[in-house]
């Protein structure tokens, strides 16, 4: 399986990076010290409903969080390759272009999965001293996980328009921050407007999955945002191949 | 297929926006040849082996490999290629032999082949004992076996390398020669260079481009008589080299008269008769002829004779 062959090929350039190393640290520390604040103050509060007082927020941060760092993950997928010269020798292997951004894919949310998964340490630790009831911390995780795929898809894409790691990073990041801060600002557009945005906010979408609520509407959206970024990934690739760029 | 060319190029054509790198090429590498492409940088060699390879498509003509349509059937056309390309590159974190095993999976090798596959190869490239050494900790020359050992995984019965010994070391040049003529007869050779010591040593042909076009086609050997033409002596006289310089280019059929280091090379159209003439021409004016001998041109010059003028006829 190439597909298999790619992904294995990508976790091995990750895990042999200080890089990711560098990024997981900050990552999974900054997530600790959010849980650490978030239930000092869910404490303090008084607060009943762990769900609602204490992982609503604490989901919320761990999505910003991936906000942060999903684009420095993704900034290499493709930009690197070129950059290095080694995407034209992978054109000379029997393999489909859809094997290539599948397995960079999969490896890449693979990654965020592992990362996602490690902050579950939170509600593990959590268990032992209150009662943590299991449906809406399942929803919040697949909420992640689907957010996150949809940001690699997102990255993975703009990682197929240069040879440039930075330019790809920090395109990632406006495309994501727009998707975020779109429905900021609710006054100042018009009912008409809000109403065709509401619906591309990533981050509307998964603020009831934080909330513990799985709807299918959101899944699907989500679902539907990454494969159209899969889609776009290809076409790019495609397009640059046929003007001969590398 | 046996009869079946292993490339046929058709009036290939490619552009990049308005500028057209290859403009109408056509050729044939015969089932175990060693072809030389020959061309000075950016003549289109690197364009023409990228398409064969797969890389890009061409904008126009059409390409066989190994029997089959590069636009049709993409996959089987690669599966039939093994490709070297310039400054071969490389995942300089990935181990040497972690990273053949990366290829040998692309390549559809069957998981019970691939280990005796990779170890082939880095047997054969001279690898064994860098195998678990980060590629981007390697020298140059180590990289570039490599990249030949990433090429001749799977076995290709084809294989496209673009400028092999470039940026090598004069002793690395030399092994990477006797690696490639190493694989004399088991598979068809077709490799791209502009260094004309190289394709003289090791092709039986060689297909020459100039500008996006083939100007000549044929053995080391023929492309020498062809460009025949001109006829070229090396003369040594004991007279004042000014006068004699003087003398020289006044006689009949002589084109060029150049000092060189022992004397004059005298170019004409033909040489028998530019001898003769130029030996009266000397002893009229008293005279002695020191040394005469005659000089055929090598690959080089022939080159940049082609390249200059334009398309031989062939």
């Amino acid at each position: 399986m190439t597909v298999v062959a790619v992904a294995r090929k990508e976790l091995a350039l990750y895990f042999g990076s200080l890089f990711f190393y560098a990024l997981a640290a900050v990552f999974l520390v900054l997530a600790g010290y959010r849980f650490y604040t978030n239930l000092g103050f869910f404490v303090l509060m008084g607060g009943t409903d762990v769900a609602r007082g204490l992982w609503q927020y604490q989901l919320l941060d761990v999505q910003g969080l991936l906000l942060v760092l999903v684009p420095l993950l993704t900034m290499r997928l493709f930009a690197e390759e070129r950059k290095l010269g080694t995407l034209e020798l992978l054109w000379t292997y029997p393999v489909r272009d859809v094997e290539v951004v599948v397995g960079k894919f999969l490896a890449c949310v693979a990654v965020v999965v592992l990362l996602v998964a490690a902050t579950a340490v939170h509600p593990v630790i959590l268990t032992r001293f209150y009662p943590v009831p299991p449906g809406p911390l399942v929803a919040g995780y697949g909420g992640l996980v689907l957010l996150g795929a949809a940001f690699v898809g997102c990255g993975l894409f703009v990682s197929a328009l240069t040879e440039s790691q930075l330019v790809a990073a920090a395109a990632t990041y406006g495309i994501l921050f727009f998707f975020w801060m779109v429905t900021w600002n609710e006054a100042a557009l018009s009912e008409g407007s809000l109403r065709l945005l509401l619906p591309l906010s990533l981050f509307d979408r998964f603020y009831p999955f934080a909330r513990g609520a799985i709807d299918t509407r959101d899944v699907a959206y989500l679902v539907l945002f990454t494969l159209a970024c899969l889609a776009f990934t290809l076409f790019a690739l495609d397009t640059r191949r046929w003007r001969g760029l590398r | 297929m046996p009869g079946e060319p292993a490339l046929e190029v058709r009036d290939l054509r490619k552009s990049f926006g308005r500028v057209e790198a290859v403009a109408g090429v056509s050729f044939r590498v015969g089932a175990g040849e060693i072809v030389g492409f020959l061309g000075p940088n950016g003549a289109g060699k690197t364009t023409t082996m990228r398409i064969l390879a797969g890389i890009f498509p061409p904008t126009a003509g059409e390409v066989r490999v190994a029997g089959h349509d590069l636009v049709r059937e993409p996959l089987a056309c690669r599966r039939a290629v093994g490709y070297f390309p310039e400054y071969a590159p490389f995942y300089p974190d990935l181990g040497v032999q972690a990273y053949l095993g990366f290829v040998a999976r692309m390549k559809r090798i069957a998981r019970a082949a691939q280990a005796g596959a990779v170890a082939r190869v880095l047997a054969a490239c001279g690898l064994d004992g860098v195998a678990h050494r980060r590629i981007g900790a390697l020298s140059k020359g180590y990289r570039q076996r490599v990249g030949l050992a990433q090429a001749l995984l799977g076995e290709p019965p084809i294989l496209l390398l673009d400028e092999p010994t470039i940026g090598l070391d004069p002793a690395q040049v030399v092994e990477m020669r006797e690696l490639l003529a190493g694989l004399r007869g088991e598979r068809t050779v077709f490799f791209s260079s502009h260094v004309l010591a190289e394709v003289a040593a090791l092709c039986e042909r060689v297909i020459v481009i100039a500008r996006g076009r083939l100007v000549a086609e044929g053995g080391p050997g023929e492309l020498a008589r062809r460009l025949g033409g001109r006829r070229r002596i090396v003369l040594k006289v004991d007279g004042p080299p000014a006068e004699v310089a003087g003398a020289l280019g006044a006689v009949p059929g002589v084109l060029t008269v150049e000092p060189a280091a022992d004397g004059f090379v005298v170019e004409g159209a033909s040489e028998a008769e530019l001898a003769r003439a130029v030996g009266e021409a000397v002893k009229q004016r008293g005279w002695t002829v020191l040394e005469l001998r005659h000089e055929t041109p090598g690959l080089e010059e022939i080159f940049l004779g082609l390249v200059r003028d334009g398309p031989h006829s062939a």
